[in-house]
């Protein structure tokens, strides 16, 4: 132990995945209801409820864009962050290579999130 | 008396550094009443069938934290654990997981008391007074805010139950943090900023992944886990605030 | 020379011998269905930014049966999650104090869980109003 302490930069994933984890236990299930199962089912929604008009007029729309951005760039990172911890569980000490392929990922979804919306325009 | 004598199959896992390749089951048929616990079992068998079984027991009433066993898998205190409760069934005794075997029963806890040394467990006081200044008062929400943690006897058995600990025996794990947290939480003492060290580094608090389950296993009911937790959280805002704030905080 | 030779134990298939680690790993496991999800979900938003024919298409997309399958799934592993983060949390957050007392954990989880099916609620009542 008198080996000089490192320290982690693990908060940073720690807080995405604490802030992805909370976000997705208080709305996940009823998003998944909502666009994966209502919608295209034609249950409960008005059946235009995804159509083009509103969901661009969405997306377009600040507070439209900052949920989007929010629901799937925390999403990835908190899936990113308990997956990269379930390797290191089933053996899988892959280090820099694992945390790599698990955190990139995030962030490639985070990017590809953040330019598809600004693509979208305001 | 013979007749009516009940038995119960104990499997113990023997280990024996000088004869042994690795470890090896050995069952032996213990009589046994209803009043007997896990660890009068394995007395029974060190006294009357094998004088070599090595075994830690001290206080046989939950207190000294030296008997932890796994039983049927599971960490507990033999000494608070009753053959009955298994009995028709055979009951499964092994050393406590995630640490080395030493000989039989008897772990090697050298890693676990180099880590309860590093997190200095005892108040660095704030302030020094003399005698003459009296004691150092605290009020009983003061003293809430730690006693819980305070109740720590050392068993281990919370590092038996973290396989992040197994996985990864540089993770200070349950116990020394929670021991550390209640040194941190004690309105007496000034020693937090030297021992957030420990927590913010790279065998500190992040090693956990809230599994949860040292704190199901606590006899002392510390909950070691909200522990490690809590400091998670004083951790990473001190990550993203100490630039924030020109003084304190760890480096 | 010593005659000391610590045996270290192997951890394969830890998570195997305990039930409690069991059902760790199935609620690490829906991570797997977190991550599906925000993929389904960033599929939608880049067909979006194409443009109405890609977007159409991805829509009708979503009412393919494995789609639906799936969803129903992801739907099941995403309550799961909320239920155990729930329950979870008097062991991960802060100590709440109210008068004096220590809140019980059973109280922050179902108070966390309250919370959650308010959200929801307020979610499809928010999308629902807005449709309309």
């Amino acid at each position: 132990m008198k080996a000089p302490l490192k320290r982690s930069n693990a908060p940073i994933f720690w807080a995405l995945f604490g802030a992805g984890g909370m976000l997705s236990a208080l709305l996940g299930p009823m998003l998944v209801f909502i666009t994966g199962l209502a919608v295209p089912l034609g249950l409960l929604l008005p059946a235009d409820t995804m159509s083009y008009p509103k969901m661009l007029a969405f997306a377009q729309n600040f507070i439209g864009k900052g949920f989007i951005f929010a629901i799937i760039a925390l999403f990835l990172w908190h899936a990113a962050h308990r997956i990269f911890h379930s390797l290191h569980d089933i053996g899988i000490h892959a280090g820099t290579g694992a945390k790599l392929l698990c955190y990139g990922s995030a962030m490639l979804g985070t990017l590809i999130a953040a330019y598809a919306l600004l693509a979208i325009g305001f | 008396m013979s007749d009516m004598q009940k038995t119960i199959e104990i499997e113990v896992l023997r280990y024996h550094p000088e004869k042994d390749k690795e470890p090896h089951r050995q069952v032996f048929e213990v009589p046994f009443t209803d009043d007997m616990s896990v660890l009068q079992g394995v007395q029974y068998i060190k006294d009357y069938l094998d004088g070599s079984l090595s075994f830690r027991w001290s206080c046989r009433m939950a207190i000294c934290g030296s008997c932890g066993m796994m039983i049927n898998g599971i960490p507990n205190l033999s000494c608070q654990t009753f053959l009955r409760d298994y009995y028709p069934a055979r009951v499964r005794v092994e050393a406590l997981a995630h640490f080395p075997i030493e000989r039989d029963l008897v772990i090697n806890m050298e890693g676990f008391i180099e880590k309860l040394e590093s997190i200095q467990p005892y108040i660095i006081p704030k302030e020094e007074r003399t005698l003459a200044q009296g004691e150092y008062l605290q009020t009983p929400e003061q003293l809430n805010a730690y006693e819980q943690f305070s109740s720590c006897i050392n068993c281990l058995l919370c590092y038996a139950a973290c396989p992040q600990f197994g996985l990864n025996s540089s993770f200070i794990g349950p116990a020394a943090t929670a021991l550390l947290h209640r040194y941190n939480v004690d309105s007496r003492d000034g020693g937090k900023a030297e021992r957030m060290e420990l927590i913010n580094s790279e065998e500190g608090v992040f090693n956990c992944t809230a599994v949860g389950y040292c704190s199901e296993v606590c006899p002392k009911h510390v909950d070691p886990a909200n522990a490690v937790n809590q400091n998670k959280t004083n951790s990473a805002a001190d990550y993203f605030l100490r630039f924030l704030a020109p003084k304190g905080g760890a480096k | 020379m010593s005659k000391r030779r610590p045996y270290v134990r192997s951890m394969d298939g830890w998570w195997r011998k305990n039930p409690f680690f069991v059902e760790y790993m199935i609620h690490e496991g829906t991570a797997l269905f977190v991550a599906a999800y925000a993929g389904v979900l960033l599929a939608g938003l880049f067909r979006l930014s194409q443009g109405e024919a890609a977007w159409n298409a991805w829509l009708a997309a979503l009412t393919n049966p494995w789609y639906i399958a799936f969803h129903l799934a992801a739907l099941l592993a995403l309550s799961y999650h909320t239920y155990t983060w729930f329950k979870i949390m008097p062991r991960t957050m802060p100590p709440v104090v109210v008068g004096g007392e220590r809140l019980p954990g059973w109280v922050i989880t179902a108070g966390g869980l309250a919370v959650a099916a308010a959200a929801c609620l307020g979610l499809l009542a928010l999308v629902w109003g807005m449709a309309r």
